[in-house]
């Protein structure tokens, strides 16, 4: 079988769903029959029709109160953001609406809302965002983080079958980068468990999404020197702090690396949990690694500024098995 | 203090005072797009005593909410009531079939009461006990109940607009003859919800019908500071779907209005925005005093239009009705009521373990406000 990509395996998950269940619909801005911005979409509309992957007009927050009233009728809406930044002129029937309902009335209204988020390709300030932090403070929500396509397939499908709204934040850098053979037959990755990438006993390095391709690099260049412990997060809401907490139970040192920026980014509730859990175990403060408080720069110059680059991993590393 | 006041228990509801006649002219758009409701044939006295018993029932449930249970403190949060608005909630609520959805607005309690939810779970709610729809886990008219195709809303109000928008598309896709309506006021047609809600409505032709309940103030703000067109109506036009503009105090002509918009909608005519002119004759919520922003001279002009008085004053030159049939009507509401608030005032208020239960979904918890449910 040969080997697709981050993007093809996206869709390959979404196809199958699509035709396992038919309430499954697709929403969006440019998705049938132009097969949205990204060819996530493409070759849908032919096979499923207008009623079943919907074009609509530009209006991010109206097309998830539909698939609201949608999810309410037995529907189960895919709504695709046509780049994740959009999401924030939806911030309000996400989370007031999709995210409050079960609690208020017993009343759940299952949908994913997914979309290419990340940076590292000049998109500037509203083409390369990761608001996942947004939504995972939210109650209600589930927010998850592919880093490999076969996780990008397993997570859609587990996210369309959820009984909850589940947000599926897509990095754009991954889409055609990486290609993996995948399983024939059908597989979910459970949503808020987290995947073990690379063993190692000296430090617990816990990342998500694009930057999990750093923290290849960093562990390549660092061993056997120091060996670095990989664990993949790919949910950020709920998350795995139980495969955290016991790495660094053994390691007794952790960085957590994320492109999201600094403060408010996922990084300071799992230091905040290791402190609190794992504090006798520690040999080294809990460090983390992320984009500086400050939108995502246009000019490559700036970009590559500030993102997290494979020398902070190393130099942090180091700093660390000094302590 | 006025917390030390007795406060009687029953209702302040007084019978309607019948007029010498009722010659209002209703509202006029000086636009030529804009449509009247439609004239006869006159509604049926079936309908006609529906429509008055439930406006009955409506003033005494908000009356005993707002007058009674408030006043004596034992309503937990704000009140928001529809005194003088009964017409349109109503009105547009019989016209609808038992597989209609609707998402009403905070003055609409006419919808529930019209819709069948069971008195005791309304009270419930407004006290925060555990029978109240929202199990105490939300407040006053934030409640759904999916088997009565009622969908709980929330307090941006104009979050309702795409989310029927979603339904009466899934009722078009499935060619099923429901549709979906939500109510909202002047106010909540300044969010940009409404807008890009009704714009999608439009696109997709769904089974949709959209009401305004223009009662001249949201909050404290007066129309001419919410929006600059003559009328909200007009705004139809720019969707290309119908608006119409209509007395939101007569409750026949609502009627009439929401019967040919519904049936238009259900076969596949795609949605209208139905404004309807009315006054809120109370203050913002139980707490607001008015008197700060609205001319007090509105409040008489507008208690000559009030919807009950002025249905009953025709039902009575009609026949249709007599004095009996009001003051048995009254009598029976009153008890129903009664019996009512004391069912809820003995409900407990919900286990404090439940403030953190059905976040996400949990195999284990109980169905509520759907099919499937226990109650």
């Amino acid at each position: 079988m040969a080997a697709i990509t981050y993007l093809e395996a996206i869709r390959q998950g979404m196809f199958e769903e699509m035709r396992r269940d038919d309430r499954v619909v697709m929403m969006g801005e440019d998705i049938a029959k132009y097969g949205g911005a990204f060819k996530v979409t493409a070759g849908m509309f032919d096979e499923f029709g207008s009623s079943r992957v919907i074009d609509t007009p530009i209006s991010e927050s109206a097309i998830i109160g539909a698939a609201i009233g949608m999810s309410m009728n037995g529907y189960l809406p895919v709504v695709e953001m046509q780049f994740i930044d959009f999401i924030t002129c939806a911030f309000d029937q996400i989370t007031s609406y999709a995210a409050k309902s079960r609690y208020r009335w017993g009343v759940g209204v299952p949908m994913v809302v997914r979309g290419p988020c990340g940076g590292n390709v000049h998109g500037g300030p509203f083409h390369s965002a990761n608001p996942e932090m947004y939504f995972a403070h939210t109650p209600g929500l589930k927010v998850v983080t592919p880093a490999t396509a076969y996780d990008a397939k397993g997570l859609i499908k587990a996210a369309i079958r959820d009984q909850d709204p589940v947000l599926f934040f897509e990095h754009k850098y991954l889409y055609r980068r990486i290609k993996e053979e995948l399983p024939v037959d059908d597989y979910i990755v459970p949503i808020g468990k987290a995947a073990l990438r690379r063993p190692g006993k000296d430090i617990t390095l816990v990342t998500y999404g694009a930057m999990l391709y750093l923290a290849y690099e960093a562990a390549e260049q660092l061993a056997p020197e120091i060996e670095l412990e990989i664990i993949d997060l790919r949910s950020i809401m709920p998350f795995d702090i139980d495969m955290v907490m016991d790495s660094v139970k053994k390691t007794s040192r952790c960085i957590i690396l994320h492109e999201d920026t600094l403060t408010g980014g996922i990084g300071g509730e799992i230091a905040a949990r290791l402190a609190d859990e794992a504090f006798t175990y520690l040999e080294a403060p809990i460090k983390r690694i992320a984009s500086p408080d400050a939108p995502v720069p246009f000019a490559p110059t700036l970009e590559e500024a500030f993102l997290p680059k494979t020398a902070d991993i190393i130099k942090v590393s180091r700093e660390l098995m000094a302590f | 203090m006025a917390s030390r006041k007795k406060i009687a228990e029953g209702s302040s509801v007084q019978t309607p005072r019948l007029k010498e006649k009722d010659e209002f002219p209703p509202p006029k758009s000086t636009r030529p797009f804009v449509k009247g409701a439609p004239e006869g044939p006159p509604v049926p006295p079936d309908v006609q005593k529906k429509l008055l018993y439930h406006m009955l029932m409506t003033r005494e449930v908000d009356d005993r909410i707002e007058r009674k249970l408030y006043r004596q403190g034992k309503i937990v949060g704000g009140v928001y009531t529809g005194r003088g608005q009964e017409a349109i909630s109503v009105g547009f609520t019989l016209a609808l079939e038992a597989r209609d959805y609707i998402i009403p607005s905070h003055r609409d309690m006419g919808v529930y009461i019209t819709r069948g939810m069971p008195l005791y779970k309304i009270f419930a709610q407004y006290l925060g006990r555990k029978d109240g729809p929202a199990r105490g886990k939300d407040g006053n008219m934030h409640m759904g109940d999916l088997r009565l195709g009622l969908v709980s809303f929330v307090s941006m109000l104009a979050d309702s607009v795409p989310i029927v928008a979603g339904a009466g598309m899934a009722f078009r896709f499935r060619k099923e003859p429901r549709i979906a309506i939500t109510f909202n006021g002047d106010g909540a047609t300044s969010r940009g919800d409404w807008h890009e809600g009704i714009n999608l409505a439009a696109v997709q032709k769904a089974n949709c019908v959209y009401v305004i309940n223009n009662n001249s103030y949201a909050y404290s703000t007066p129309t001419d500071a919410q929006y600059a067109c003559e009328n909200l109506a007009d705004r139809a036009i720019g969707y290309g779907i119908d608006g119409y503009l209509i007395d939101g105090n007569d409750a026949e002509a609502v009627w009439r209005t929401a019967m040919q918009v519904t049936t238009k909608a259900r076969t596949g005519g795609g949605p209208s925005i139905v404004e309807c002119k009315t006054f809120r004759m109370t203050g913002h919520s139980a707490h607001d005093d008015p008197s700060h922003y609205v001319p007090s001279e509105l409040f008489p002009e507008w208690e000559k239009l009030d919807p009950v008085a002025r249905l009953s004053t025709r039902m009575f030159e009609r026949g249709v009705i007599d004095e009996k049939w009001i003051a048995d009507s009254l009598a029976e509401i009153r008890a129903l009521v009664d019996k009512a608030v004391e069912r809820a005032e003995a409900c407990p208020f919900p286990d404090p373990s439940e403030a953190t239960t059905d976040v996400y979904y949990d195999p284990t918890r109980p169905i509520v406000n759907q099919e499937g449910a226990a109650d």
